[in-house]
């Protein structure tokens, strides 16, 4: 089997999978499971409003799914996104507000920064403390996330919130630091929806994680790091600065949340906005191969499911939007477990030796 | 500081650190044994889960009053070792990632009860309530009591059984241990299982005894807690439970103080900072600033037998 044929059909089988175990269970609670995911998937790809959130859900998908990508490929695992984006966001409202007067083309690049620095910084402790420790960026990137999610609350709970306000959240950014809605740009298509500019960044990323992991010297060393360390150090590659630069790109990538959020979504930070976007992106990274093109595809799908989920919690009697993440589960599962296709693969050929 | 060491709050410590000692030492046994467990956070969901669902459905279904929790007990048991054993083929038999199962582990436990309890309960992630004397056995002496005695048992079988030498040499050196004739699944196989049935009994303790029904996402990271208290232990029985306890205190002191923290200076602390303390401990400990924290060298190594 060519190297192309198996980066489709892995996860090809892995999605029909757990679309099967999915159904199963939709049976076994007694409701119809072509019902259920004509509801889940058919909302997706109404116009405008279906593809519109769709997109606008895939969004921050895109954005930690790299995260996550460019930690694998250097052999880290990144579970921190959750946290780089928590910060990040928050510090993206934090220029948004203090800066507010500024002129839009001066404060929207300075939010931008402080997404992407901010998210970088965080995402490179675990990078610092692994190459100068060498100890586990899993545990230290949940550990990360903690602190992260507990920091924030604790500025916008005694720093940044307006007072009297029952919800846990800042005071707006600054309106100069808003960023347009896609619908301003595309005949047809209503501004309420919140695709924003920021879905063509998260494309952009991809093309220029793609460029810099396989068309430069560093992201070269950052691949020759994850594939083979001692090979990679043998060559003359220091891999503690790898392991730092990787770690910073990824935190860079998942910070960039910030920009959708703050910027092109509520425009203020929220505290507990994330639904989850660091922990999907590791399944949007797997099913996507580890491949900026996969990204985009799994992002998509995850995404459509997101937004689905809303239809089946209102219109389905016994299913409720959990189905979502039981099939995401069910998914990385799958693809993690790609020894178990093979074994079933192995244990039919085999068979039929016996049976010849 | 006096009056922060009441009777209450030493009560609440001991509950509050209680999932976290049954959890950590069920990781104990799976991370010796060299698998890495991630996915203590999504047994813990599954055994809270099963345990309220299952005493309310003994309590109003069947009327087994006093006893249902104790079916739930086992029913949240069991459903920690069904979802460990998902686990084990995943890692051991399939040789997958291990982090990556588990982190799919932990997001599928974050759907299924919802999805149960939305089927069983038309409700949206919780059960119903269970009424109150048909919880377990609230005396926090009792509780105690029964915590130690485990630790006691599981440090006796670690370092005084046979079965405990081959777990501990299976996590640190695997060929050896092979070439000496042990076999390195099945010991393995043991400690993810084990893990499974203790992470299973702490979100039950979770549900049924500490709490009186079952919320989404109600271990609310406490899976995670414990597998930092096993690396600030250590990966030892008895640190690992004093780690515990610290960490059930940090939990117990942000809840009594309701907001802020007051020292004896006057000055005000954020609750927020009191519940990074162990987050913060565990970095440190990992990094080693403070003593060195060493986990067994096989670690998260899927073992390949030599043919």
């Amino acid at each position: 089997m060519n190297k192309l044929a198996r980066d489709l059909l892995f996860p090809l089988i892995a999605v029909v999978a757990a679309f099967i175990v999915g159904g199963i269970l939709i049976l076994l609670v007694g409701d119809n499971p072509i019902d259920a995911y004509r509801l889940l998937l058919g909302s997706a790809l109404s116009w405008p409003d279906g593809i519109g959130y769709t997109l606008f859900h895939a969004t921050p998908l895109i954005f930690t799914g790299l995260a996550v990508l460019v930690g694998f490929r250097c052999g880290l695992f990144n579970i921190g996104a959750e946290g780089q984006l928590y910060i990040a966001s928050f510090a993206t409202a934090w220029v948004g507000i203090t800066f507010a007067r500024l002129n839009p083309w001066l404060l929207i690049p300075f939010c931008c920064l402080a997404a992407i620095s901010v998210g970088a910084v965080w995402g490179a402790i675990p990078g610092v403390l692994k190459a100068r420790f060498g100890s586990h960026e899993v545990i230290n990137t949940i550990m990360l996330n903690f602190i992260a999610v507990a920091l924030v609350s604790y500025f916008t709970q005694y720093h940044y919130k307006v007072p009297g306000d029952p919800i846990l959240q800042t005071a707006p950014i600054g309106e100069g630091a808003h960023i347009a809605h896609l619908g301003k740009f595309i005949p047809g298509f209503p501004e309420r929806i919140p695709l924003n500019l920021a879905f063509l960044l998260a494309l952009l990323c991809c093309l220029l994680v793609y460029l810099f992991l396989w068309r430069t010297k560093w992201g070269y060393e950052i691949r020759a790091t994850g594939s083979n360390p001692f090979a990679a150090e043998y060559g003359g590659i220091s891999i503690r600065k790898q392991i730092i630069l990787a770690m910073a790109v990824s935190g860079a990538l998942a910070g960039m949340v910030g920009i959708h959020e703050v910027l092109g979504n509520r425009h203020r930070y929220y505290d507990g906005f994330s639904d989850n976007y660091g922990f999907t992106g590791i399944a949007v990274a797997l099913l996507g191969r580890n491949h900026p093109v996969g990204v985009i595809l799994a992002a998509l799908l995850f995404a459509a499911l997101q937004h689905g989920g809303i239809y089946v919690d209102g219109f389905s009697q016994h299913v409720t939007k959990d189905i979502v993440q039981v099939l995401q589960g069910v998914i990385i599962l799958f693809v993690a477990a790609e020894g178990f296709f093979r074994w079933l693969l192995r244990r039919k050929a085999s068979m039929e030796r016996l049976r010849a | 500081m006096r009056d922060i060491f009441t009777l209450s709050l030493i009560a609440s410590t001991i509950r509050l650190a209680t999932p976290l000692v049954l959890a950590a030492l069920g990781g104990l046994f799976s991370e010796r044994s060299g698998v890495i467990n991630i996915a203590l956070e999504g047994k813990m969901l599954a055994g809270a889960f099963t345990a309220a669902a299952l005493t309310y459905a003994a309590d109003k279904r069947l009327g087994m009053g006093t006893a249902s929790p104790w079916i739930g007990l086992l029913g949240g048991m069991i459903a920690g070792l069904f979802i460990a054993v998902i686990y084990a083929l995943s890692c051991i038999k399939f040789k997958a990632e291990q982090v990556v199962s588990g982190a799919a582990i932990n997001i599928l436990m974050l759907g299924i009860p919802g999805f149960l309890s939305g089927a069983f309960f038309l409700s949206s992630g919780s059960t119903p309530q269970i009424p109150k004397d048909h919880l377990l056995p609230q005396s926090p002496i009792f509780i105690a009591v029964v915590v130690l005695a485990l630790v006691a048992l599981i440090w006796y079988v670690l370092y005084n059984t046979p079965f405990g030498l081959r777990l501990r040499s299976v996590g640190e050196n695997p060929e050896a241990a092979d070439a000496a004739g042990v076999s390195v699944s099945r010991i393995r196989y043991s400690g993810v299982l084990l893990a499974g049935v203790l992470a299973g009994l702490g979100g039950a303790y979770l549900s049924i005894g500490q709490s009186s029904l079952f919320t989404r996402n109600m271990t609310a990271g406490r899976g995670f807690i414990a597998l930092a208290a096993l690396i600030f232990g250590k990966w030892r029985p008895v640190q690992t439970m004093l780690a515990c306890l610290l960490f059930g205190f940090t939990e117990a002191v942000s809840i009594q103080m309701q907001g802020v923290f007051k020292l004896p200076s006057g000055e005000d602390i954020p609750v927020q900072f009191i519940q990074m303390v162990p987050y913060v401990l565990t970095i440190v400990v990992l990094a080693g600033f403070i003593g060195s924290s060493r986990p067994p060298r096989a670690l998260g190594i899927p073992y390949q037998k030599e043919k």
